[in-house]
């Protein structure tokens, strides 16, 4: 079984974070990761940072761009992670939008995951229905799975659509918006969480994008298995040396 | 060999709709809605009107005599410069926002390189009375100044686009983050024939009218429908897509597509995606694409705001990979000179976007007999201060 799968079976509130790979600099993503999961992190979502990030916010874009300027590619990525499964036991996500992925070579890419021990990919560009009827399958070949976004829009038709070709877990996407521009939860996001918590899916739902201290991770976690964290962590990082990543996860749970 | 979309959405393997779920719900709307909406008699009647009576359809096709004669051949100027609002953005502005009003929309948004989409849009806004607000990257602000003081008069908000190349790849991705953060009032006016299905096809079918004025205006003056050779500049392709849309299945028409190369194709300096591009997925759309052997989108340059994108239509990168269009890249320099020779020969000062255009005749002979159309798709006066800078006028 798939280390997200086993995670999944956990009696527990998920914690997940997103980081931009080479942020704040390039060989910083090992450390990082590593210190998350000593810190008690669940999850991890690796950012394969793209110069033209659509469904971010100003926070992810910088760090984008600053790790693109770092020198940052899918190739040294696969580099920094090559010996990662000897010291990193937590589920690890690779998510990036599509194109750097298309350019590597869809099969090489996922190739290249298994063999480093990547366990899932969230590409939120890549449409489901294009998904299952191009990709599938290859997914499938190197052990990955592949995580979809849903939003307070997605119909429920498409919900359960979504539901039935995912294997992993559902992102549910706080609110209408790009990353990072929400300040807190009001009646109308509960109201979704709990709608999509009594549609009583098959897989387990992890909420994301707006998520960024304790008080949003326990409203969020009070309807789903889990909460993605990542524009305040990355503004965390932004503000203080990468050695203090506990003292950020301790303020969250 | 099809030349449309197919119900995939896809042109060849251009195309399709690569857009985060966010977009879903919106796209899809469109792309159940658009054609039936686009059917009804009441839509047709109303775009018809408002495309005679207010934007001043149909524009002539103009025989440019002493242009023809320098160049040893038959040249004909669709004359989209002479549309309210001096280019052929209004006739899909006017297609889409009719849309939008019949999607119960009420927030208009759109991205703008050269100023002239957004002024369209800006405009069709305030003829409507819908809220208005276009994304623009900060270097093309300060190089259309007169069309930002435009679309401010006609209502508009404009916001300076400030993330990467500052123009209009980076304007794009604004607008496209604003929609994805107002799902459910707001209509985006993509401005070219590009982005995820169904909008470089609803925008081809907007701007088709320029093609199907040119078949019955040259049956008028030449007594045939079909001319030799059908020539536009393209930045992401809406004027191309409307001046080709009713050739393409004609084979006796050849195709001649413009890209802009900037300082040159080779100069690390251009804009000539159909040479620089290779498949990659932009805007919501596969196409061809200016980036990096990692997928990193790079940024083009042209001294044109309008054709300054990395990309091009699906459309455009379906007939330059079959064949079926020749693609030509004319120089910054080439355009400018092309377009002054416009000015003193035929005493039409055009948009440096359409000077691209002219620029071919430089480039590549026809024959006398032969009958070059070009779309001449915008006016020049947005562009004073670059030709004054250029030529030290
Ligand atoms: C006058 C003019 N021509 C051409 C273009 C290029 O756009 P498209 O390739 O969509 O026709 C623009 C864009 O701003 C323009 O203003």
């Amino acid at each position: 079984m798939n280390r997200i799968q086993n995670k999944l079976q956990e009696d527990k509130k998920l914690l997940s974070i997103y980081f931009t790979a080479g942020y704040p600099s390039l060989n910083d993503t090992v450390t990082i990761i590593q210190d998350l999961e000593k810190s008690g992190v669940d999850m991890i979502e690796i950012g394969l940072p793209f110069s033209d990030p659509l469904a971010d916010g100003p926070t992810i874009q910088a760090s984008s761009n600053q790790a693109l300027k770092n020198g940052m590619t899918s190739e040294v990525l696969f580099n920094q992670l090559k010996d990662i499964r000897k010291t990193v036991n937590i589920p690890l996500i690779i998510m990036g939008y599509f194109n750097p992925i298309l350019q590597y070579g869809v099969e090489a890419f996922c190739k290249k995951c298994q063999e480093v021990g990547i366990d899932g990919l969230i590409i939120p560009d890549l449409p489901v229905d294009v998904y299952h009827d191009e990709y599938k399958t290859t997914f499938e070949t190197y052990g990955l799975i592949n995580v979809f976004l849903i939003t307070p829009q997605t119909s429920d038709a498409r919900i359960n659509f979504i539901d039935s070709v995912s294997n992993g877990f559902i992102y549910m996407v706080s609110s209408a918006s790009v990353t990072g521009s929400q300040s807190g939860f009001g009646d109308e996001n509960t109201a979704y969480f709990k709608r999509i918590a009594d549609m009583n899916l098959k897989n387990p739902q992890i909420i994301g994008f707006g998520i960024s201290d304790s008080k949003t991770f326990t409203q969020a976690t009070q309807f789903a298995k889990g909460a993605i964290i990542g524009s305040a962590f990355i503004k965390f990082l932004s503000e203080h040396p990468i050695d203090k990543i506990s003292k950020f996860v301790t303020s969250i749970r | 060999m099809n030349y449309n979309v197919n119900e995939k959405g896809y042109y060849g393997v251009f195309g399709g709709a690569f857009i985060p779920e966010m977009l879903y719900p919106n796209v899809e709307e469109l792309r159940q809605k658009y054609l039936d909406v686009m059917a009804e008699p009441d839509f047709k009647k109303e775009f018809n009107q408002l495309l005679k009576d207010y934007v001043g359809r149909p524009s002539p096709l103009y025989f440019a005599k002493r242009l023809s004669k320098k160049y040893n051949t038959k040249i004909y100027l669709k004359r989209e410069d002479l549309n309210h609002t001096g280019a052929h953005k209004i006739n899909n502005t006017i297609g889409q926002i009719l849309m939008a009003k019949r999607l119960g929309k009420t927030r208009i948004i759109a991205e703008t390189g050269a100023g002239q989409h957004g002024v369209a849009t800006a405009t069709v806004c305030a003829l409507m009375g819908l809220e208005c607000i276009v994304y623009m990257g900060e270097i093309d602000i300060a190089r259309q100044a007169p069309n930002v003081a435009r679309m401010k008069m006609l209502g508009a908000k404009v916001v300076p686009a400030l993330s990467g190349s500052r123009t209009l790849k980076d304007a794009t991705n604004e607008a496209i983050r604003d929609w994805i953060n107002n799902p459910v009032n707001t209509h985006y006016i993509i401005g070219s024939a590009i982005g995820p299905h169904p909008y470089p096809d609803m925008v081809t079918r907007f701007q088709s009218v320029i093609s199907e004025e040119i078949k019955w205006q040259l049956k008028e003056q030449e007594g045939r429908e079909n001319p030799d050779y059908v020539v536009a500049c393209i930045g992401g392709g809406s004027n191309a897509a409307g001046t080709y849309y009713h050739f393409l299945h004609e084979p006796d028409v050849k195709i001649i597509a413009v890209e802009a190369a900037g300082l040159g194709v080779n100069s690390g300096e251009s804009a000539a995606t159909s040479v620089l591009g290779k498949e990659g997925i932009i805007h919501g759309c596969k196409t061809l694409l200016m980036q990096t052997s990692d997928g990193q989108i790079t940024e083009p340059y042209s001294i044109s705001a309008g054709l300054d994108y990395p990309g091009v239509g699906p459309m455009h990168a379906h007939l330059a990979k079959t064949g079926r269009a020749e693609f030509m890249a004319i120089t910054d320099d080439e355009a400018m000179t092309a377009g002054l020779e416009l000015c003193q020969l035929e005493g039409i000062i055009p948009a440096i976007e359409s000077s691209h255009a002219l620029a071919i005749f430089e480039q590549r002979t026809f024959k006398p007999e032969e009958i070059v159309v070009v779309s001449l798709s915008g006016r020049g006066d947005k562009d004073l201060d670059t030709y004054i800078k250029y030529f030290k006028l």
